[in-house]
């Protein structure tokens, strides 16, 4: 049978096209645009081709940033991950402490981004912060103005609140998933409690684990509004994290160029990271 | 392998039970004799699962002793049972391969690794699933998920009993065959004891020694295949197996005869005391003849099933189906009359001695 071309089916695909190419492939060429040029103002360029390129590659204030991110997402990884199956084993299953439970956990979830970085901001203050004042109180000299450690361990602190609870509702639901049937052949089998959790809850929990890291690992590869109302990058640039780091290039020295090479390494950074992760997980998943 | 007596047990899922209605298993008090295979047959919601989950010990129940060879195990967690149960859906440890899997409940007590290997060759070889043994358990049909199951349940060979919460559900009718076969087989072989939920007939029939009818949280009889089909103890009973079941037919007694209606039917004997109590007649369709003499029926359909043929009747204005031979036909002034050996008289749903 002759098949039947209908060329006007492109005007349904239009719309959908139009809103990608305004939101998303205009405002990114606009970035490639600036990436490959240089500007003294006056809406004059001049072609610099990948100069931007090579010299953020090779700038150590780019290599130390994303050292920082890199050491940031790991460690943040390393705590909410494991912390969060932990929360989730142990909250209620049925009874009224589900909801209680579940709103509880959603509350960190549910405020701006800025408020949490403000909330953590008077938090530590040593001269008014209830955390910061009680801590010096009792003898810790703590002062994450001052130094770069306490600062650190202050965004840390705040990331882990703020997104722990994320960890905990995916593994949650991952949990509430498991037919009783499934506890009840393991207490036949005898298997001991980290046997049910190895072989029966850490499996059912592995897609949404997946998304958990995902989700974890590209937020804070990207994170900015916290630590830049908290610390603002500082004490020194102990804190300056890529994006912060960004934002200083492109609205602080108004290097356009540079910041435009950054800014399309950065996400190439967070794209190929991604991609890696998700292929080594979903790789152990079809063999595990 | 053992005998495990049931004293008395009652539960509720309620905290407070005070009324009948409010235990789902009202009393049970029986013993499983070691070495048989019992059915336990019923309809959903009859307290067939909360039986097997206190003899597990998955559940506790709220009144009355469960014992082990004498041996008083009510307070007992499952492990230290040691039970095997196999559960209506497939479970699997799915990041295990199947050798794995059922090596699992072995290695968790301890078992010696060259003990646990010849173990698991042996059962891989009773199920089947030798070909399989180094595949994860992930990704496989359920058929074969529910085999490792079962071969979980088989894998220990000291345990007390196997029970089996209808483990065929999600089989495929040829291996449900197949299976069943295969456990009988076991059974002969190794002796355990084995309870094995069902509300499938057929199954219990052909898997059991003795089959135990439970009916709204009680045990209504206990018996052989033939008993349950030729003296149903409950009209319950008589309607839940055969098919189609048996014909109840309200009558009132005067002694060796039955009075149904206009008609007047003989009894093999007189029934005891039945004073006050709502008398019935149940008769199995396999034991009605059609013909030109006895009772009067009017015929309503005919259903030909191939082997037989069903026919819906109407006698004094009661229902009634009668089994008829495929090559027999419809006589036109249709009779029934009811034979001596299948007739069973029930006082408020329970069969009545017939003296004499």
């Amino acid at each position: 049978m002759e098949k039947s071309w209908n060329n006007k089916a492109w005007f349904l695909v239009l719309p959908v096209l139009l809103l990608v190419a305004f939101s998303a492939i205009i405002p990114l060429m606009t970035v490639v645009n600036y990436s490959v040029q240089d500007t003294f103002g006056n809406n004059q360029f001049f072609w610099a081709g990948t100069d931007w390129f090579s010299d953020v590659l090779s700038s150590s204030r780019f290599h130390d940033a994303l050292l920082r991110n890199l050491a940031f997402s790991a460690i943040i990884l390393l705590i909410e991950v494991p912390l969060g199956i932990f929360i989730a084993l142990n909250m209620p299953r049925k009874g009224l402490g589900v909801p209680f439970c579940l709103v509880f956990m959603s509350l960190p979830l549910l405020i701006p981004w800025n408020v949490v970085g403000t909330i953590w901001q008077v938090f530590g203050r040593v001269d008014i912060g209830l955390l910061g004042y009680t801590l010096n109180a009792i003898g810790v000299d703590y002062n994450y103005v001052s130094d770069p450690f306490d600062a650190w361990v202050t965004v840390i602190v705040m990331d882990v609140w703020h997104w722990t609870s994320l960890v905990v509702l995916l593994c949650y639901a991952g949990l509430v998933s498991i037919p009783d049937a499934y506890y009840q052949a393991a207490k036949i089998d005898g298997a001991s409690r980290f046997s049910v959790f190895r072989y029966i809850q850490l499996p059912k929990m592995n897609r949404v684990l997946l998304i958990a890291v995902l989700l974890r690992f590209m937020d804070s590869f990207m994170i900015y509004t916290e630590p830049f109302v908290v610390t603002g990058g500082g004490p020194g640039n102990a804190t300056t994290f890529l994006s912060i780091d960004l934002v200083k290039t492109a609205i602080g020295q108004f290097d356009l160029g540079p910041a435009a090479a950054m800014s399309l390494i950065y996400f190439l950074i967070v794209l190929l990271l991604s991609w890696v992760f998700y292929t080594v997980m979903i790789t152990n998943d079809a063999k595990g | 392998m053992a005998r495990i007596d049931l004293d008395h047990i009652r539960h509720a899922y309620l905290p407070n039970p005070s009324r009948d209605e409010d235990y789902a298993l009202r009393e049970v008090h029986h013993s499983w004799e070691d070495g048989g295979a019992y059915a336990l047959l019923g309809p959903s919601g009859c307290g067939k699962t909360t039986l097997l989950n206190i003899i597990s010990g998955l559940l506790t129940p709220s009144e009355g002793r469960i014992l082990f060879d004498g041996q008083d195990v009510t307070g007992l967690q499952p492990e230290e049972r040691n039970i095997a149960q196999v559960f209506q859906f497939p479970v699997v440890y799915d990041t295990m391969t199947v050798a794995d899997n059922l090596a699992f409940p072995l290695r968790n007590r301890g078992m010696a690794e060259a003990d646990v290997q010849r173990r698991v060759a042996e059962v891989l070889e009773m199920i089947d699933l030798g070909a399989i043994a180094h595949r994860k358990a992930r990704g496989l049909t359920a058929d074969l998920k529910q085999k490792i199951s079962l071969g979980r349940g088989l894998v220990r060979a000291d345990v007390n009993a196997i029970l089996f919460d209808e483990p065929l559900t999600v089989i495929d009718p040829h291996m449900k065959w197949q299976l069943r076969s295969q456990l009988k087989l076991l059974h002969r072989s190794f002796g355990h004891t084995m309870v094995y939920v069902t509300h499938d007939q057929t199954e219990a029939l052909t898997f059991a020694d003795k089959v135990v009818v439970m009916y709204g949280g009680e045990i209504v009889q206990i018996g052989t295949p033939q008993e349950l089909f030729e003296r149903p103890s409950h009209t319950f009973v008589g309607y839940f197996i055969g098919s189609p079941g048996m014909n109840v037919l309200p009558v009132t007694l005067e002694g060796a005869r039955a009075q149904l209606g206009g008609q007047s039917i003989a009894l093999p004997g007189a029934a005891g005391s039945t004073e006050g109590k709502r008398t019935e007649l149940g008769i199995r369709p396999e034991y009605i003849q059609l013909g030109s003499a006895g009772m009067p029926v009017s015929i309503r359909a005919i259903e030909d099933i191939g082997r037989h043929k069903i026919v819906r009747a109407v006698i004094e204005g009661h229902e009634l189906a009668i089994v008829l031979g495929e090559d027999t036909s419809v006589p036109a002034d249709p009779h029934v009359t009811f034979d001596h050996a299948g007739i069973n008289i029930y006082a408020d749903d329970w069969r009545v001695k017939l003296g004499g």
